[in-house]
């Protein structure tokens, strides 16, 4: 299943996503002009476009803000998510009272939480933000590790007890490496949602530096186009983010791609 | 007077606890291997041999009876890493390389990076894989990852060598080629081996005993000693081999020694308890 047969992107498989991309783009701006939608309705991708060039300085540094938030969280959360599943790996205790609170957690409407977080701390903190995307990462990364570390072959398990390894030593050469497939794929399913939970924070207030909040006062200021320009923004970001994560991965796995045939 | 490598002495295994499911894989086994012999374990599925061997290497515990490693009982062996074990899947840690799987032993024991690397290069040497030591265990063959695993046992240069169908995921002509390479193996590095297998012409080869076992419970049944000298490119088509095979064989189906008629698969009286 994971078995590519090589890095390199070749151009069979570029083209169809740019080109259904273009088709996509052109068919928008062909339905917004033939029937004369307004623009806050739908502007067409081209009004975008020039609001995207008009603001590049303000929309870069806008996306650096969220985009700091969102790593932050991002690797706060991971963080914590693997040492819990570490935890939950190495006690079955620990495994019966986290996983559930996991759960939990998971199940609650987190960005809700973002407008209590701006009072819990000052509105000019960017705490709230991170605290935010931690807690959404948290759960994917701690699920799909705790169940990579509890894959472990068993005859590696034998050997590692034919050294008189110590649990740690288990933990460490093999639980480890073995579950690191499994952390990745964590890491990639929390890395979009991270950045979401970054912008989407910002909509309710406290501090007016990153991605969503220049949305909200773009369309309170009837800025349609440049709120989409910054919505724009904002799903390069969650993307670069993927695209990061699933980089990431081949570089920290290089026995993966060295499977071919 | 020497001590032996592994001594047996009334050890049975239950698995279960306690009721009427309980399986009991070995039954009053008493053995001796002499250190410097090579000793193969043979018998039908389910007769314990492979839990016997696991019960020499401290993986399991016996049920009843004790098991000596020169000298020490089996736990404190396998503290002191008196043995290096092989399983029939060679058992490689993917994400490292052929000379770092080498290592692993090494590294967890503390001994220094230098050290290990000499002594892995040293023994991928002796198991004619040379070329191979950045290599990935994916990159590698069924027969190549298995003289790394075997590499791997031998890394802490162990008295005693414990493998568990090492070669039984091997086509034929590999596995030969093996069986060949590990008694040169085994001859040049003065190693102990208690070896399982199913297969009667690879025990012949390679042993100077081979203990054959029956099943339900796991007894030996009968022990052949193979007195073939040196073994050379016509050994496998010798006279005497071929006795040897017959020996073993009359062994395995339960013939004067066993003491039973018939040791069967379904013994009178274990009808009602499957």
């Amino acid at each position: 299943m994971n078995r590519r047969s090589g890095s390199r992107p070749d151009l069979s498989h570029v083209l169809p996503p740019i080109v259904a991309g273009v088709g996509f783009l052109l068919l928008w701006q062909g339905f917004v002009v033939a029937r004369k939608i307004q623009p806050y309705v739908l502007p067409k991708p081209t009004a975008i476009w020039d609001q995207l060039t008009a603001n590049a300085a303000g929309i870069l540094q806008a996306a650096k803000a969220s985009g700091t938030n969102a790593l932050v969280g991002l690797l706060v959360g991971s963080i914590l998510a693997i040492a819990a599943a570490i935890l939950a790996a190495r006690s079955r205790l620990a495994d019966e009272l986290l996983t559930p609170v996991a759960a939990a957690v998971n199940a609650m409407p987190i960005i809700a939480l973002a407008p209590l977080f701006n009072t819990m701390f000052s509105s000019t903190s960017a705490v709230p933000r991170r605290l935010v995307v931690s807690v959404v990462v948290f759960f994917p990364v701690f699920v799909n590790t705790a169940r990579g570390l509890r894959q472990i072959d068993p005859v590696h398990q034998e050997l590692l007890q034919s050294y008189a390894a110590t649990p740690w030593q288990l933990t460490r050469t093999v639980r480890l490496p073995g579950a690191l497939p499994f952390v990745f794929t964590g890491l990639r399913l929390a890395s979009s949602p991270a950045a979401i939970a970054a912008v989407v924070s910002e909509y309710f207030g406290g501090l007016q530096t990153g991605l969503g909040s220049r949305i909200t006062s773009a369309a309170s200021n009837t800025a349609y186009p440049r709120a989409w320009a910054y919505v724009v923004a904002a799903c390069a970001l969650g993307l670069s983010f993927y695209l990061i994560a699933l980089l990431l991965e081949r570089i920290a796995m290089p026995w993966r791609v060295h499977r071919t045939s | 007077m020497t001590v032996p490598a592994v001594e047996i002495t009334g050890v049975s295994k239950v698995f279960g606890t306690g009721g009427s499911g309980d399986v009991h894989a070995l039954d009053g086994i008493d053995l001796v291997v002499e250190a410097g012999q090579f000793v193969s374990l043979i018998g039908p599925s389910g007769c314990g041999k492979s839990t016997l061997l696991r019960l020499i290497a401290d993986l399991l515990e016996p049920t009843t009876g004790d098991i000596s490693v020169y000298g020490k009982p089996a736990r404190a062996a396998r503290r002191d890493q008196d043995y290096g074990i092989a399983f029939q899947a060679a058992g490689l840690l993917e994400w490292r390389t052929v000379v770092g799987n080498i290592e692993l032993p090494l590294e967890l024991h503390g001994i220094s990076k230098r050290d290990r690397r000499a002594r892995a290069l040293e023994l991928l040497e002796l198991v004619g894989l040379p070329d191979f030591a950045s290599h990935r265990p994916s990159q590698l063959s069924g027969g190549m990852q298995q003289r790394v695993a075997i590499a791997r046992a031998l890394a802490e240069k162990p008295p005693l060598l414990l493998m568990d169908e090492p070669f039984g995921a091997l086509d034929e002509m590999t596995r030969e080629r093996m069986q060949a390479e590990l008694v040169r193996i085994c001859t040049e590095t003065q190693t102990t081996v208690v070896f399982v297998t199913h297969s009667i012409p690879e025990a012949v080869y390679l042993s100077d005993r081979v203990v054959v076992m029956s099943a339900r419970p796991g007894r030996i049944s009968r022990i052949v000693d193979v007195e073939l000298g040196p073994r050379v490119e016509g050994t496998r088509e010798s006279t005497a081999f071929f006795a040897k095979i017959t020996e073993v064989r009359a062994g395995l189906r339960g013939g004067p020694r066993a003491g039973q008629v018939a040791v069967g698969e379904h013994p009178i009286g274990v009808v009602d308890s499957r």
